[in-house]
């Protein structure tokens, strides 16, 4: 599989999934409950 | 009126936007510049004369960012990075803007001292550094977007967004 980091555009979409994921990391483990 | 937050957070503004817009420059227009510059023999006016520029500018003013980000935090710095106490949004975006900081004068300015040949460097070393720093790079804008969702929302938003 391509390096997405190799291209502009698979470099942005990593970027987003990273947030999406990176949020609910924080929603569910550093927050939960809260 | 306390001032300082108000300062530091119009500093780290100021200095984020010129670091950011500069990462983004590199990486959308500058990389691509380059490789049609090389084809026509004009790469050199790019990195004589542009990118020693544009990366001054660049690594420093990362730095400055970072420092008035944790003038902004102040005492909240430690629950920041350790992720507690209702700073855990802004935190991440410390992290991951820490982790840029560290990517920008450990892995890019290193090796694109390298590629420009402000420092000794054989071909082989050349190649390996231009990976190097391309790889960095691309990964900080990789962090730079969830880093700015979290700075732009970590604390302002926390009631919409539930945390």
């Amino acid at each position: 599989m391509k390096n997405p980091l190799e291209s502009v555009a698979g470099t942005i979409i990593s970027g987003v999934i990273l947030t999406v994921v990176l949020v609910v990391f924080l929603k569910n483990f550093l927050v939960a409950g809260v | 009126m306390d001032w300082m937050p108000a300062i530091a957070r119009w500093i780290h503004f100021l200095a984020g936007i010129t670091w950011i817009g500069l990462l983004y420059y590199f990486n959308f227009v500058q990389m691509a510049a380059l490789k049609d510059a090389a084809a026509d023999g004009t790469a050199a006016g790019i990195s004589k004369h542009v990118a020693p520029r544009a990366l001054l500018w660049f690594r420093w003013s990362a730095v400055v960012t970072w420092l008035a980000g944790a003038a902004l935090l102040g005492a909240n710095i430690s629950d920041a990075f350790l992720l507690r106490n209702g700073y855990e949004a802004i935190g991440l975006g410390a992290w991951l803007g820490t982790i840029m900081l560290f990517n920008v004068w450990v892995l890019i300015w290193p090796n694109q001292q390298k590629i420009l040949g402000m420092v000794p460097a054989d071909d082989t070393a050349k190649a390996k550094a231009r990976r190097v720093a391309m790889l960095a790079s691309r990964t900080n804008v990789m962090l730079s977007i969830p880093m700015l969702f979290f700075m732009a929302n970590g604390l302002s938003h926390r009631a919409v967004l539930g945390f």
